[in-house]
């Protein structure tokens, strides 16, 4: 029993390094905050996958009553801590990812169309800004074949993050 | 059957819907961690930089320790070339410059004194084409400009008009590519395109010399609209790791005299521009301190370089906790002689003031505390700019000497602004540069740039993989150069000899031993391996890469220690090379060795470091080229592949 607290405490305060870290590299002031904007960066960069919409119900509420455009490592803390200990937001696997593709591949070829890629991303479910679709692009389509091989693309993104 | 179908539309617009959630969630977290990659990428590069700037600091303590000791050994030598040196010193730029022939078979561009704007176009053209300016050119140039600076003031003021603004750039750092680039948008200086360029223009990048020459020769023709500030880098100590600092093809005739005038047309540059007379710019930044009465006054050539404190009469170590301790003079030539005589050097007050300007970084957090990073100059607060702004009549600060992403950046509530000039400055992509424009009554203008290469127009994440290879190769450059210290570390740490730590102990002795604040938890996977049960197996950092050895002989501990030391031992050589020949005799490099290692506490076998300066003495004329020396201790990289924890060959021992 005891033996099992002292592993949670260990676990807690290895993740409040871990976070502290996280953070600190965005802490352009060294004040102890940094931009709202780059709070979605620091939360993915711990391993988290939220979804926009969930990031935005977090960013509310690590926000000051009067939001000052910058988030507060003290209030950062303990939320981020909780994440972490309920494993929320895991990341996607490999293989829903790759059957994602396949759903949205409605003719079964092994590939998507930049226009078909383009329309999906930038039209439905957490729309793509410009920014956002055009390094997809960048990194994901076959300049002479104009479209987008997912299976490559899929285990070249995993080889890098590796 | 039509409710059929519009039930399975319905069912399969949601599965494609769901499908397209998944995959754009996946790319914003994979993005994310791109951006968090490239940040600590930068993070590194910085906190090296930083850290390296420090190194150079505390040789100002050895300096000290090296008069006490080295004075009963080079007594004569140093007569004799005091001799040989003063002769030189008496012939004036006339003279000296006459003397040098330009041969007809010069390719080069001919400057015509006095010079015109003709010249600046005929310098940029001949640098564009990879031309090398004759010594001579330079050496006038340089004379010149010096003689020119002579006459301004510590402060130059600047009046700006509808019709007349002012661009103020940041640090160029010998980045030829990125002037080019703002005299390409913004156009060429003139009566009514006038251009403050503040400080760092030498140094690190691989132009120093010809940015140098285009803003002196710019400064010459335009002198009321072309204004230099001094940087730390203009500082001829700072640069005494010259040949990374001026290009041999510069130093090779006449090299001697080039960065005697260099060094004392440094100690002319003006500290800082005042612009509508509420605009300070100057290169670090300000303390709580800062007196700028004080500053406008005082003598500011004697404020030769920052590794060269004044000594206080009554030897007071104590008082200062912001600055280095107090130590020697070299003088600008070279020559290792008694603390300053007084009339050649700042008071102690004075010389503070003006490293602070020269050093100092804008901070979020209130107050004024020691600039612990650099190890020179401060950390200021919006605090302590409101003070020093109102008591000065001023309404804003605009700095340079910190590298940002976006090229420039504002703080203290807009009352400080960082500009800086060099773009992709620690790697491809790092960041990009900026200039700003000014004119009274409206708001500064920035403006940004970055010099584009094939890799640009890759993808990010390949980018971004550029630089975080580049980040972590320097980085394990350190490591091994702390090799011995940081095993030490480890193996006290893992009681049970397992050759493993848990992670949190790896990154407290990463961070004791390197003295670098970086996140070493997200950095290990880069650095170490790790096992399943995420413990570090320390010794794998340290498998792919070794250190060079100069001969089969030398052993690991010695090696390394030099490895380590290279730069300050680059300093130090170059500060007892009076003649700038790249040569010391056998004898100093003893001597100094010696004086090193027992001022390092270095537990090094002195018989070994001799048998390898013996070696180095190739013609056996009792000289050692120490470039040659320093440049036979270097780290070999061999291919990189991490091995994944399952394949890890369970029997490999660890030495």
């Amino acid at each position: 029993m005891a033996d099992e607290k002292d592993r949670e405490e260990t676990a807690v305060a290895e993740f409040h390094k871990k976070i502290k870290e996280a953070f600190e590299v965005f802490d352009h002031e060294s004040n102890n905050t940094v931009d709202v904007r780059e709070i979605g960066t620091i939360i993915r960069s711990l391993g988290c996958c939220p979804s926009e919409g969930e990031l935005h119900d977090l960013i509310a509420e690590l926000e000051e009553e009067e939001p000052t455009g910058y988030i507060r490592f003290e209030k950062f803390l303990p939320v981020m801590t909780e994440i972490l200990l309920e494993r929320r937001y895991r990341p996607i696997p490999e293989d829903v990812l790759l059957r994602a593709f396949e759903v949205l591949d409605t003719a079964k070829r092994g590939f998507l169309t930049k226009d078909e890629l383009i329309k999906y991303m930038t039209e439905e479910g957490e729309p793509f800004s410009q920014e956002e679709m055009e390094e997809m692009l960048s990194a994901a389509i076959d300049p002479e074949s104009n479209s987008i091989n997912y299976k490559d693309y899929i285990s070249m993104m995993v080889i890098d993050e590796n | 059957m039509g409710c059929n179908t519009s039930s399975t539309r319905i069912k399969n617009s949601q599965t494609s819907l769901r499908a397209v959630l998944i995959i754009q969630n996946w790319f914003r977290g994979y993005r994310a961690r791109l951006k968090a990659r490239q940040q600590y990428a930068l993070t590194i590069f910085q906190s090296i930089e930083y850290a390296d700037e420090q190194d150079q600091i505390q040789l100002c303590n050895f300096f000290t320790f090296m008069l006490e000791n080295y004075k009963h050994i080079r007594k004569e030598e140093i007569e004799l070339s005091q001799l040989t040196e003063s002769k030189l010193d008496m012939m004036d730029k006339q003279d000296y410059v006459d003397l040098i022939d330009v041969p007809d078979s010069y390719q080069g561009p001919r400057l015509q004194f006095p010079l015109t704007c003709a010249d600046i176009d005929l310098l940029l053209e001949a640098f564009k084409g990879k031309q090398i300016l004759h010594a001579r050119y330079v050496l006038e140039v340089l004379f010149e400009t010096k003689k020119l600076l002579k006459q301004m003031p510590n402060f130059t003021q600047i009046q700006t008009s509808p019709s007349k603004e002012v661009t103020v750039c940041g640090d160029l750092h010998g980045k030829l590519d990125d002037l080019f680039l703002i005299f390409y948008k913004n156009g060429l200086p003139s009566g009514s395109n006038p251009y403050v360029f503040n400080g760092d223009f030498v140094d690190r990048g691989r132009n120093s010399m010809e940015v140098l020459m285009i803003l002196c020769v710019s400064f010459l023709v335009y002198p009321n609209d072309l204004h230099l500030n001094r940087g730390n880098h203009e500082d001829y100590m700072m640069n005494l790791r010259k040949n990374k600092t001026y290009s041999i093809s510069y130093l090779q005739i006449h090299g001697k005299k080039i960065l005697q005038t260099l060094e004392e047309l440094y100690t002319w540059l003006p500290i800082g521009t005042i612009i509508d007379n509420e605009i300070l710019v100057v290169h670090g930044g300000i303390s709580e301190t800062t007196d700028l009465n004080l500053l406008h006054r005082l003598e500011r050539n004697k404020m030769k370089s920052v590794l060269m404190p004044p000594k206080e009469i009554n030897k007071d170590y104590n008082t200062d906790s912001k600055h280095s301790k107090l130590g020697v003079t070299i003088s600008a030539h070279g020559r290792i002689k008694a603390s300053g005589l007084s009339s050649e050097h700042l008071p102690k007050h004075e010389w503070e003031q003006v490293i602070d300007i020269l050093w100092s970084d804008p901070r979020g957090k209130k107050g004024c505390f020691p600039n612990t990073g650099r190890g020179g100059g401060c950390y200021f607060g919006p605090d302590i700019t409101s003070k020093i702004l109102n008591k000065f009549q001023l309404k804003m600060i605009i700095r340079s000497h910190e590298c940002k992403p976006e090229g420039y950046e504002i703080c203290h509530g807009g009352k400080v602004v960082t500009i800086f000039s060099a773009s992709n400055y620690y790697e491809e992509d790092s960041n990009r540069g900026a200039y700003v424009k000014l004119c009274s009554g409206t708001n500064p203008r920035f403006f940004q740039y970055q010099v584009t290469d094939a890799t640009c127009f890759q993808p990010l994440h390949q980018r971004v993989s550029t630089m975080e290879n580049s980040a972590i190769k320097i980085l394990r450059e350190r490591m091994i150069s702390r090799k011995s210290d940081l095993i030490h570390a480890f193996q006290h740490q893992d009681r049970r000899k397992s050759g493993k730590l848990p992670v949190s102990q790896w990154a407290f002795c990463m961070e004791s031993i390197l003295g670098l604040n970086l996140p070493w938890r997200s950095l290990s996977s880069n650095l170490v391996i790790i096992d399943q049960n995420g413990n570090v197996e320390y010794m794998s950092s340290f498998r792919n890469i070794h250190i060079e050895k100069p001969i089969k002989e030398a052993n690991s501990a010695l090696v390394e220690t030099l490895y380590r030391y290279r730069s300050d031992l680059e300093i130090i050589f170059n500060a007892i090379d009076t003649d700038h020949s790249g040569l010391i005799s056998m004898e100093e490099f003893h001597a100094m060795w010696k004086l090193f290692s027992s001022h390092y506490n270095l537990h090094i076998d002195n018989s070994q470091v001799n048998k390898i300066a013996n070696m180095m003495d190739l013609n056996r004329d009792g000289s050692i080229d120490f470039t040659e020396f320093l440049k036979a201790f270097y780290v070999v990289h061999k291919y990189e592949t991490m091995v994944k924890p399952e394949a890890t060959n369970l029997a490999e021992q660890h030495k």
